[in-house]
């Protein structure tokens, strides 16, 4: 029960006047950030790191949270309105999302990403108030063999799903993994797979340059080739009714993925190493194998939006504890967070909790503050970016081409990195004109970082032994799931061939 | 389609080849007390690779994929023209960027594009060439602080105009 007071002190902490008027000033801006392509919660709290001197510690953490928290709904909107994700951690509400703003149902997307956002952000925050120690705990004992088998069965997600051309789909997911490989070698330090030897290819292919080139110029290119350049949106007026009667749509209709999403999003984020873009794109392979119609997935189902979107609220507030707890930051994100933290005096680890109880709790109390806050300035703009919908598509085309190029600059200050864009983006479209999925492409590049590095710590461990992904407690059954998984479609296919025999 | 199909595998196991062997540059097997040498992982995903473009060959010599059963063409008239118009504008404005500045580079694309492929008004195409790119300039220079490139010598008059007012 001393719980409960801590968090209702932190809860009051929060909504005075000042860290009230940060959260709700650092929430616009973050939505705004976080729906531009290109640049996501870690550019927004760099730049506003400094601002944060000139107010007390725990107001400066609360307003840079909150900062976090508005990207974190911000990503969705260009997901759904554009298309493109704005950041890693919204691709997969794109899968979803954009086929339903095509359908001319963007606000139902919007708002289903905004309330999935919301009840996924809330969970996280009561099961972080909940069961801070013994997660800190849980999440030590996860070592590389463990992410390692979590990664596998990511992809596995992805690969037994079934209906998509199997040697396609592996196809992507090893390019994609090919691609995450280029640059230095971590472990050995030597520069790997300098393509044609341009010099360029040495910092290594970041996640943005393919997921811009596919879903912003790819993506654009597709749509206007198949639509015969006529795209039109019907948009229904926005009311406050149509509001409503689309909160109770998205609600009816996407309640599994979002349950499904809080839980594997929170569960993911606690993990060191892992966080908010593979806690949404698991959860959208998980929630699309347990549903019960896994053809609407891709094709504008609701689920398919919420799964992703509560789990990478869940995520992200998950990610805040192996950061206040073991002072080990899970995303570009909390590691800022963590250097303000340590600017400020406050030392990170299981002390934080006894010495500094005030700043934790306001910390945790502004979370379920910020969620609200973000959730009701969300709804509210829901009709200005439905409205950017409606601009005729020879305008809209050129502004996405704009913003992806421009945005693109910004996330890696390359020329490079710019043609590696345009190239992904006509590749994307040949290759997608043949059925070749890319999603799996894109997931496997932001994955593969996480995945090679653990595979070889996990084998080095081992030395050499690869039952080691087997006998441990915890990796053993995610492995073995991750391979029935995969082989799933090679039984679905030898079962079929039984029967017609 | 048809053709399209097998061309396009082609290439791609061409590229896989490419990479196995790219990959070869550092160890592929196992060194004792270090681990996987750095070109295990990319070497037998490139092997992954091309096994499933040879699956898909396979798939479409034994003409079981919907595009080896398919004779239209991989894009009709509009198609290239789309790739060609849309496309090629694209490359442009990337490579302009060099030479007139991120912005000016904008302006020039937003220009071509709304008036010789949107066929919007005079008005729309030269206010959006204008506004666009010095809206973006306030927002990625004075608010976010990050820099973009400014082209060659000769633009530097305009953003030393610019920074002054922003700054």
């Amino acid at each position: 029960m001393e719980l409960l007071s801590f968090l209702a002190d932190g809860i009051l902490l929060s909504l005075q006047p000042l860290n009230l008027a940060l959260i709700i000033i650092g929430v616009t801006v973050g939505l705004f950030i976080g729906a531009m392509p290109g640049l996501g919660a870690v550019n927004g709290v760099a730049i506003l790191l400094p601002i944060t001197f000139l107010v007390p510690p725990g107001s400066a953490i609360i307003f840079l949270s909150a900062i976090y928290y508005g990207a974190m709904y911000g990503g969705a909107i260009s997901s759904v309105t554009l298309g493109i994700p704005g950041a890693s951690t919204a691709v997969a509400t794109t899968f979803d999302g954009r086929p339903l703003a095509l359908k001319g149902r963007a606000s139902l997307a919007l708002v289903t990403a905004a309330l999935a956002s919301f009840v996924g952000g809330t969970v996280a925050t009561v099961l972080l108030t909940l069961f801070t120690p013994i997660l800190a705990t849980t999440a030590l004992s996860f070592g590389p063999p463990e992410i390692f088998a979590l990664m596998l069965l990511a992809f596995a997600t992805f690969v037994g799903l079934g209906g998509d051309d199997i040697p396609k789909t592996i196809f992507s997911i090893c390019l994609g993994l090919v691609l995450a490989a280029v640059g230095f070698d971590t472990i050995s330090g030597e520069p790997r797979l300098v393509l044609f030897e341009i010099e360029g290819f040495m910092r290594g292919i970041g996640f943005i340059v393919l997921a811009i080139g596919v879903y912003g110029i790819g993506e654009m290119l597709w749509t206007m080739e198949q639509t015969r350049g006529e795209v039109t949106t019907t948009n229904p007026k926005m009311t406050a009714k149509g509001l409503i009667s689309d909160s109770k749509e998205a609600a009816r209709r996407g309640w599994r993925g979002t349950m499904i999403g809080s839980a594997i999003g929170f569960f993911v984020g606690i993990l060191p190493a892992a966080g908010a873009t593979p806690g949404s794109l698991m959860s959208y392979g998980v929630a699309k194998m347990l549903s019960k119609k896994p053809e609407e997935y891709g094709n504008g189902s609701v689920d398919g939006v919420s799964a992703p979107e509560s789990a990478n609220n869940s995520a992200s507030t998950g990610a805040m504890l192996p950061m206040l707890t073991l002072g080990i930051p899970g995303s570009p994100t909390t590691a800022i967070l963590l250097g303000g933290m340590v600017i400020w005096g406050l030392v990170p680890g299981p002390r934080l909790f006894i010495e500094e109880t005030e700043f934790v709790w306001g910390l945790i109390g502004s979370f379920y503050i910020s969620n609200i806050v973000a959730v009701v300035i969300n709804l509210a703009c829901i009709p200005l970016f439905v409205w950017m919908l409606r601009m005729p598509f020879t305008i809209l085309a050129p502004l996405i081409f704009v913003l992806s190029i421009i945005g693109g600059y910004a996330a890696s200050r390359s020329i490079h990195d710019l043609w590696l864009i345009v190239v992904f983006g006509i590749a994307a479209f040949v290759m997608r004109k043949f059925d070749y999925p890319l999603a799996p492409a894109v997931l496997a590049i932001v994955l593969g970082p996480i995945a090679e590095p653990t595979l070889r710590q996990s084998l080095l461990l081992s030395s050499g032994d690869p039952m080691i992904f087997f006998t441990r407690p915890i990796a053993g059954p995610i492995t073995v799931i991750a391979i029935i998984l995969i082989l799933l479609p090679a039984l679905k296919y030898l079962r079929r061939k039984r029967s017609v025999a | 389609m048809r053709q399209g199909e097998i061309s396009l595998v082609g290439v791609l196991a061409l590229f896989s080849m490419y990479l196995m062997w790219k990959s070869t540059e550092l160890s592929v097997g196992y060194i004792s007390g270090q681990g996987p040498g750095g070109g295990f992982w990319p070497f037998w995903l490139a092997l992954g690779m091309l096994l499933s473009c040879l699956a898909s060959a396979w798939k479409w010599w034994r003409a079981k994929s919907p595009f080896s059963q398919s004779d239209e063409p991989f894009l009709d008239s509009f198609g290239w023209r789309t790739l060609l118009h849309v496309g090629g504008s694209v490359v442009v404005f990337v490579a302009l960027i060099s030479v007139v500045s991120m912005y000016g580079a904008v302006a020039i694309f937003l220009f071509y594009y709304l008036r010789f492929l949107g066929r919007h008004s005079w008005f729309l195409t030269l206010t959006m060439s204008l506004l666009l790119p010095a809206g973006l300039f306030f927002f990625f220079e004075g608010v976010m602080l990050i820099s973009m490139p400014q082209g060659m010598s000769f633009t530097q008059p305009v953003f030393d105009l610019l920074y002054d007012i922003i700054y």
